[in-house]
């Protein structure tokens, strides 16, 4: 396996508190696959009201076209739980998204669909956006040394959780992985059975 | 030994085994189920060759997208209809109980769960959805899960888990009259932020607490994930014990004497540590109403809308100032001068049955102001029947508001229950972001007694300043 995990293009999204509903609103949730979310990302943001591209918008400018690496503040995929939400940032393109915090729920889906969430100070968030604004960047995330590499040598560290990043670089099953406790679920259901036996 | 607090005595009784070494694996006592969140949970599993392990400690309500005008699967439209028959064969095909739209007692989910009896104290209860924080008021740990983990808890009916932090939040002092949990739990956001419980699980507590109905402690602990934390938790008590009893799904007989010994000991000990404390003076809460696009951009009813530049920090001036452009306020405004165009009562928030008593007491023979809609959506067919049965429907369909089926409704606009662009809402719900009750829609959040009155005034309110009798019995 490659140590690098994602490189490739920076988008910067520059706002706090962006929540599922703007990732992905209401009207697309009512699909009952997992594909074709990539069209219904930021849609009320990316669309005007009469359907044509709102030209303002950052994911919508040329220069970043094809990028995969989302850079973002605070608060990033808070509110509703849908995991439409990382689908489709995924499905459009983004394996990695840099951000000062995240919610919870997003976060652990986000992961579970093999998509690194580096989370960083707000200094250092400012030191990234201050970098977009001096032209496209093209980054390589390094996670087994934990390292966002900008290019000449430049590079800035991240922490993360280790069971998370074990998980990320062996991509193991996450089903798979609890399946492996099969008989301590077992020996648990006796015990619930037996100590609290109104629980069914 | 260190005292335990109640998340860690529950987090405890509920580990399986290791699957990291800093992440345990925890059995799920209850998994609830809805239309929008578990196909493709289903499909996954069908994909892997895996079966649901416990169909038996899995429920299913249809809620999101059903319509609240007739109860048929039809009325929904082609994409909604075709979801809430793929849940009816998931469950018709793994044998999980389906309160589906025939069903007399189908509602919300965070609404039947605790009619059915099925939250119970100390039980670790996961759902698709966000507001399953609501739970918590029962003493149970429970919290949103996005749809791969729906997939994993039905395939192992485990999840794996760290160990959040503790956040204890001490509610005391003399709550004024019109003040509702709707209130505390805006205040206690406003304090706190909408990212101020990221990473914890938040405890409440305190006098108010003690003497809160099971209704306003399910509001509580169902605004709790609008501060991010991962769940809300309040220790069970006599209230939520003569709550349960009873219930179809509640223990019964000999199991209901062991069970009530086990829940009596569902409490944080005296010296536990929490991570973090705050405390609140609920004497100091008035009247709450949101005037941004997230639940923090909120104050009391007689305040001004804030001018961005009184905040210092950087962000939250910016985000005020795009939140007003957004909401069609400048500053300095009062909203009791705003006009309402629709008024939602309803949402796993704000639609049980003390929430439309609430509601009905400011409507009591008189009308909808001219121009308003206003929409009841009681949040589970007992909540209506019960409504019903009190003469509150009346009240309601009287002074013309909508009386209509259960369901997720507006708070989310998922069926056909939008806010147009522009229009200014009086919510009940629990969220204000942008576009959420439709695109462009404006949404305030405020409690049951205050979204009729703004019903009645067709602008909103200080229901603190006027004379009315909240509570009355019809």
């Amino acid at each position: 396996m490659s140590k690098i995990f994602a490189q490739g293009l920076v988008c910067p999204l520059d706002k706090n508190n962006v929540d599922t509903d703007q990732i992905i609103p209401k009207q697309f949730l009512t699909s009952v696959g997992r594909d074709g979310f990539a069209q219904a990302m930021f849609f009320d943001w990316r669309y005007l009201a009469d359907g044509s591209p709102n030209l303002e918008f950052v994911i919508n400018q040329p220069q970043y076209q094809d990028a995969s690496i989302l850079l973002t503040r605070a608060n990033f995929g808070c509110g509703s739980s849908r995991e439409h939400a990382p689908w489709a940032i995924k499905q459009s393109g983004f394996n990695v998204i840099i951000a000062q915090s995240f919610a919870d729920i997003f976060f652990n889906n986000s992961v579970n669909n093999a998509m690194l969430l580096i989370t960083l100070s707000k200094t250092n968030i400012d030191l990234l956006f201050n970098r977009c604004q001096q032209g496209p960047q093209q980054w390589q995330i390094d996670l087994a040394s934990q390292e966002i590499m900008f290019g000449n040598n430049a590079a800035l560290g991240f922490s993360i959780d280790p069971d998370i990043k074990q998980r990320l670089l062996s991509g193991l099953d996450f089903i798979g992985s609890s399946e492996q406790l099969d008989t301590d679920i077992a020996h648990y259901e006796q015990r619930r059975k037996a100590n609290y036996p109104w629980l069914g | 030994m260190m005292g335990q607090t109640l998340y860690q005595k529950i987090y405890s009784s509920h580990v399986v085994g290791k699957v990291n070494p800093s992440t345990d694996l925890l059995y799920v006592d209850r998994h609830l189920i809805h239309e929008v969140t578990s196909p493709q949970a289903f499909s996954g599993l069908t994909l892997a060759n895996r079966s649901v392990r416990r169909p038996d400690l899995t429920f299913a309500t249809m809620d999101h997208n059903v319509s609240t005008q007739r109860r048929s699967m039809d009325a929904a439209g082609e994409t909604s209809r075709k979801q809430l028959q793929a849940l009816a064969a998931n469950c018709a095909e793994n044998r999980i109980e389906l309160l589906d739209l025939t069903h007399p007692d189908q509602g919300i989910v965070h609404v039947i769960g605790p009619e059915q009896g099925l939250t119970q104290p100390g039980m670790i209860i996961v759902c698709g959805d966000s507001h399953t924080s609501t739970h918590g008021a029962f003493g149970a740990l429970a919290f949103g899960i996005g749809t791969s983990e729906v997939e994993h808890v039905l395939a192992t009916q485990t999840l794996p888990q760290q160990q959040a932090k503790t956040l204890k939040v001490e509610i005391n002092g003399e709550i004024s009259a019109h003040v509702t949990p709707k209130d505390v739990i805006l205040a206690v956001i406003g304090q706190l932020g909408t990212a101020g419980g990221n990473g914890y699980v938040a405890e409440f507590s305190g006098n108010v607490i003690s003497a809160m109905s099971m209704e306003g402690r399910m509001t509580l602990c169902n605004m709790s994930i609008e501060m991010g934390a991962k769940a809300g938790l309040i220790a069970p008590d006599h209230t939520t014990f003569e709550y349960i009893k009873g219930k179809a799904h509640a223990p019964k007989a000999a199991q209901w004497d062991a069970a009530m010994q086990y829940w009596q000991s569902l409490y944080s000990d005296a010296d536990a540590p929490f991570d973090h404390t705050v405390t609140i003076d609920a004497s100091a809460i008035t009247p709450q109403i949101t005037w941004g696009t997230n639940p923090e951009q909120v104050m009391a009813v007689d305040q001004c809308v804030p001018a961005p530049a009184s905040f210092t920090d950087a962000t939250k001036r910016d985000a005020a100032e795009q939140a007003l452009a957004y909401m069609g306020l400048t500053a300095g405004q009062r909203l009791t001068d705003c006009k309402v165009d629709v008024v939602f009562i309803g949402s796993c928030t704000n639609s049980r049955i003390e929430d439309l008593r609430a509601a009905a007491s400011m409507v009591r023979g008189k009308k909808v102001a001219a121009g308003v809609r206003a929409l009841v959506v009681p949040g589970s067919g007992i909540v209506k029947r019960q409504a019903e049965a009190e003469g509150l429907a009346t009240v309601f369909k009287d002074a013309g508001f909508e009386w209509r089926e259960p369901g997720c409704s507006m708070c989310l606009g998922m069926n056909d229950d939008r806010v147009e662009a522009g229009q200014r809402c009086a919510s009940t719900s629990n969220r204000n972001f942008e576009g959420r009750q439709g695109r462009g829609a404006r949404t305030h959040l405020v409690s049951p007694a205050m979204a009729a009155a703004a019903a009645i005034a067709g602008k909103f309110v200080n229901i603190a300043a006027v004379n009315t009798t909240p509570g009355a019995q019809p």
